[in-house]
This record gives structure tokens, C-alpha cells and sequence, in this order.
């Protein structure tokens, strides 16, 4: 029978929900596929692990070696390169995170298999990989083919494909180390935790988020006239951190914080899939942006197709001569 | 400190609006402006910085048509010493895997300490090249990086991870490290300079100058489409002072106001 592998991802001791994910598409393709699904767990003491991961694939197998304790791309692909290789996975999934571009590329080179990176959707029919994924800054989708080949590595973005409950029985099986250490040319040293700032937007009912489209550094100071008028909190997208206009701790999106606000009002931000992933699940979404197919357009709630300096003013004056009613 | 950078001229799309062309597998260019992929202006940056504290020479590399070489006289402006253009005519579609070899055939013979590439093209979104490339010409990486030191000919890389967690790494040089936005500063190139690198020389290597084996390609793009509208937003319509009225009672409605 035919493998599909999935990797597991792991960071400080805890599995990653891009795991659920990738098991959840693996057992899809699986079954299509009439294919076996295996769950590669590499990590050092993997017992919660192990307990976490029942029922997600038919097969989990396990390296636990003190060497895995922390992610490392270099011990990683030499460990995954001698298993791939022996055991022939006709397709091995990875997560398309901080984690899996630093691996995937490399892996695949190095094997020598055709690869691709940030799938939305794969299929697979006779033996043949085709993806769905993104580009343009996510304004267009793409339908790309590989190669034919026995055996092809995908990475899959976080949050394409929801995760659901895994049924399967699940086999265990553990095998030695194929690497005795991490390599000297590339050492793990340590964990950095981000800086802890004055404001938690985390915490906030109401988020006001800027992106590019606020042109210039002189508009932020409209921006918090604005977020103190509806009693907001001032967040952004990646450039405006990027830029030095904000502090980090004001990022919103998947190298940022995740927020849930009951309202969050999306100012000139098109909606890059990573900052989306920090804000989708708020309670309730307006976004104004100038150009109608912005992909926060497919987030929001509610929104406004035009220049937000136009809206910004009109909008701060009504909601202050609301409250100035209610008194 | 010898430095190899790898840029791109890609599209501006992130505010513009992009249509397919009539081929499917292209979308319409004439209307959009184009420049340096933004994580590759942050490599050159840092680049440039690595250089002004160690010393050494820049080599930018584009793989591109012939409009790249104002991005690399752009590059050269702001303190790049060479540049080459890969001539993109001469290879047909490229995927990541083919533009990596690409690069590699002639990257091995420049001598480098560090090859600086950005984390992600904004035009493919497909990350692939710089880890690949390490890999063909068989030195260590890491991928987005925020921040670089060398210590004792070796660099240690901060990269960004999830959450806005850093990691920290050690690795050995020569090494191939793919840059994350925000690490620095990009400089602008000033007129004198850019006037200057008008008239320095590009170097092209076209196919007959990549000598050894077949140049594969992985993947093949069959289709550009729109993507299929979601949970598409309501888009409130009318003069300025209705859209706010309607905003502001959903605002209301929320009991937020």
C-alpha cells in the first residue's frame, strides 16, 4: 500500500495546530488514494505526544531522540532525507510555517523530488499532484502541476484546511535515530520571547487596523484621533511595523499577536493571508480599502470601497456627535 | 566580507488591482509599476551594512528580463559593486527549483562568505529559491532572519518564528541566510549615485554561457484565477454621510457605542 507522510510540528513542548491540519488533509488524500496515512513525529520525550496524536493517522512513527528536542532544519532534513528515501512516502506533507520553509526546500533538493510550497488544496489523481495555491499578494489563485514522479514534498498553508477530529486506530511504531548529532555547522541556541509592550491589543473590544494604504507615518496620529473617537485600541499590519511607525507589540497576523476583538476596522489593509490569520475570528469586521477585490474583502462583514481618508473623518464626526447626544 | 545579494523586480500589486491576460497563466502588467521585491530591498540593506562594518564587495544577482537590470543599476546605486542579470528570455518558465539552479551555476563561481536572499517573492509567494540554492551549492541557511551578527566568522541569525517568537541559531559561514522584512532600514539611492550606476556595466549570462547538466523545472503553472469570492463583505454604497450613518448604527448594534 502507498504512504502519505505528514509531518508533526512541534515547538516548546507543544504540538502545533498545523499538525491537525496537514493530518486532516493527509487522511483525505489517504482515503482517495486508497493510501496509508503515517504521522513522523520527531522529538525528545514524546509520551504527550504520542497521547495527542491517536487517532490521527493509521500509522505514527516515532524518533524520539534527544536531538529533536528543538527544531533545526539541517538535523531534521538528514533524519527525514534517510527515512523518505527507505521507506518511499509517495507524497510527504510539511507545514508551510516558520518551520517548514527552512525545511521543505532543502529536503526536496536534496532528495531529488519535485516540491512545491504554500498548497492551498492538493490533489492527487493517478499518481499526479496538482495544488491550488496563491499569488499576487493573494489578489489571484493558481492551479500548478508537478512533475510526475513516485514521491513529491508539499508544504500546506496554516488555516486552509480546517482541522477535524481524526478516527483512525493508530499503530506505533518507533525507530532509532538515523543521525547520531546536530550538525556543527548550524546550532540551535535559544528561544527569544517577544517584548512585552504597554498596550495589549489582545484585550481590546474595539481594534482599529492600519496597513499600507495610510501612505505616510504624518496620517498615524489621524489614525489614533480616530481609535480614541470609537474608543478603539491602534493596530497594523506587518508594513507599518516594518516600517517603524508602530511597535511590534501593535502587529496583528501570524508573526504577530492573535486578536479577537468584538469589532475590528480594517483601514487601508488589502489582507495578506498572514495578517488575516490574527484577525478573522473577530466578532464583527468592517474594511475600507480602494481596490473592490482586496482579499479583506473576503473577511469582512461589511465594507467600504473607497479612499479611507474620506470615510476616516466623515465617520469620526458622526460617531462624536453621537456621543456628544447621548451626552 | 564577500556578499552575493539575489533580487527581484517584481509587480507592486499589494494596492493595485490584478487581472488575468488573456493567455490564463499571466496577468495583465502595462497598468502595474514595478521594483525590487520588498524583502530583497531589506537584504541588500543588510547587506550593505554587513559590507560598511567588514569591508569586502557586493555581487547583486537578478534572474530577470531586461527591465531588471534598472533594478540591479538601482542596487549598484545604493552600494552594490557588481551586478548580474541572469537572462530570464533565454530559460522560458521558471519555477523555484529551475531558478535556484540558476543562480547556483553562477554563484559557484563568485566567491562569497554570506549569500543574502529576501524570505519570499510578493509576486509567487513561494519561499523556495534562497533555501534551495543553499542547498544545491551545498552551504548551511536559515530562513527569516531579523537580525544578523558575526561573531567570530560565524554568524548568528535571529529568525522570526510564529507569534513573534525569535530563534536563535549559530551557523558556520559561508551560509545562505533568507531576510524577513523590517530587520533594518533600506536606504534610498541618491541622484548622483543612481546618475553613476547608469553608466557601470551589467554583466548577462545567457544560456550558452551555463555550462554542465540539464536545468529541471518542478512545477508548471496551468492557470491564474480569480480566487472564488468567500464570505464576501457586505459593501455599504451611498454618498459619504449615508455610508458613515450605516456604519455607525452597525457600530451601535454591537452595542459598542
Amino acid at each position: 500500500m502507498v504512504d502519505i507522510f505528514a509531518l508533526v510540528e512541534h515547538r516548546q513542548g507543544v504540538i502545533r495546530d498545523i499538525t491537525y491540519e496537514l493530518m486532516t488533509c493527509g487522511r483525505t488524500l489517504a482515503e482517495k488514494q486508497n493510501a496509508k496515512l503515517t504521522a513522523v513525529l520527531l522529538g525528545y520525550n514524546t509520551d504527550t505526544f504520542i497521547d495527542n496524536l491517536k487517532s490521527q493517522a493509521h500509522r505514527l512513527l516515532v524518533i524520539d531522540n534527544e536531538i529533536y528536542k528543538e527544531f533545526n532544519a539541517e538535523t531534521y532534513q538528514m533524519t527525514l532525507a534517510e527515512i523518505i528515501k527507505k521507506q518511499n512516502p509517495m507524497l510527504t506533507l510539511i507545514g508551510h510555517t516558520a518551520f517548514g520553509y527552512d525545511l521543505c526546500p532543502s529536503l526536496a533538493v536534496h532528495l531529488g523530488i519535485p516540491f512545491t510550497t504554500d498548497c492551498l488544496e492538493i490533489d492527487v489523481a493517478d499518481h499526479k499532484v496538482k495544488i491550488t495555491r496563491q499569488l499576487f499578494d493573494g489578489k489571484l489563485n493558481a492551479h500548478v502541476s508537478l512533475r510526475e514522479n513516485p514521491s513529491y514534498i508539499l508544504t500546506l498553508r496554516s488555516g486552509s484546511i480546517p482541522a477535524q477530529e481524526g478516527t483512525l486506530s493508530t499503530e506505533i511504531e518507533k525507530i532509532e535515530a538515523p543521525v547520531s548529532a546536530e550538525p556543527d555547522y548550524r546550532k540551535f541556541i535559544e528561544y527569544i520571547e517577544a517584548a512585552v509592550g504597554e498596550v495589549d491589543i489582545t484585550k481590546a473590544d474595539i481594534l482599529i487596523g492600519i496597513g499600507r494604504g495610510i501612505k505616510d507615518q504624518a496620517n498615524i496620529a489621524l489614525m489614533e484621533d480616530f481609535a480614541s473617537a470609537v474608543g478603539g485600541v491602534l493596530a497594523c499590519s506587518r508594513p507599518i511595523v516594518d516600517a517603524g511607525w508602530l511597535p511590534k507589540d501593535r502587529q496583528v497576523g501570524s508573526s504577530g499577536k492573535t486578536v479577537k476583538p468584538k469589532l475590528y476596522i480594517a483601514l487601508g489593509i488589502s489582507g495578506a493571508f498572514q495578517h488575516i490569520a490574527g484577525m478573522k475570528n473577530s466578532d464583527a469586521i468592517i474594511a475600507v480599502n480602494k481596490d473592490p477585490n482586496a482579499p479583506i474583502f473576503n473577511e469582512a462583514d461589511y465594507g467600504i470601497v473607497d479612499d479611507l481618508f474620506k470615510v476616516v473623518p466623515v465617520l469620526k464626526n458622526k460617531i462624536v456627535e453621537l456621543k456628544q447626544a447621548k451626552g | 566580507m564577500d556578499i552575493i545579494v539575489c533580487v527581484k523586480r517584481v509587480p507592486q500589486t499589494a494596492e493595485a488591482e490584478v487581472k488575468v491576460d488573456s493567455s490564463g497563466k499571466d496577468i495583465i502588467r502595462d497598468r502595474l509599476t514595478f521594483d525590487m521585491n520588498e524583502s530583497d530591498t531589506y537584504a541588500l540593506e543588510e547587506a550593505i551594512l554587513l559590507k560598511e562594518k567588514f569591508g569586502g564587495a557586493i555581487t547583486v544577482i537578478s534572474l530577470g528580463s531586461v527591465e531588471a537590470e534598472d533594478t540591479l543599476r538601482i542596487a549598484m546605486a545604493k552600494g552594490a559593486d557588481n551586478a548580474i542579470r541572469i537572462k530570464a528570455e533565454d530559460f522560458g518558465e521558471l519555477d523555484g527549483y529551475k531558478t535556484a539552479q540558476l543562480l547556483g551555476s553562477v554563484i559557484k563561481d563568485i566567491k562569497h562568505d554570506i549569500i543574502l536572499t529576501g524570505c519570499l517573492a510578493t509576486d509567487d509567494y513561494y519561499a523556495q529559491v534562497g533555501v534551495a540554492l543553499a542547498e544545491l551549492i551545498g552551504i548551511p541557511h536559515a530562513t527569516l532572519v531579523t537580525k544578523i551578527d558575526i561573531v567570530d566568522s560565524k554568524a548568528h541569525a535571529y529568525r522570526e518564528l510564529e507569534g513573534g517568537l525569535l530563534e536563535h541559531l549559530e551557523i558556520n559561514l559561508p551560509a545562505l541566510l533568507t531576510i524577513q522584512t523590517g530587520i533594518n532600514e533600506p536606504r534610498y539611492a541618491s541622484l548622483i549615485a543612481i546618475r553613476r550606476a547608469a553608466k557601470k556595466e551589467i554583466k548577462t549570462v545567457g544560456k550558452a554561457d551555463i555550462a554542465g547538466g540539464e536545468i529541471m523545472q518542478h512545477s508548471t503553472l496551468e492557470e491564474l484565477f480569480t480566487p472564488p469570492v468567500g464570505k464576501r463583505a457586505e459593501i455599504l454604497t451611498g454618498s459619504m454621510d449615508e455610508i458613515a450613518t450605516k456604519l455607525t448604527d452597525i457600530i451601535k448594534g454591537k452595542g459598542l457605542l
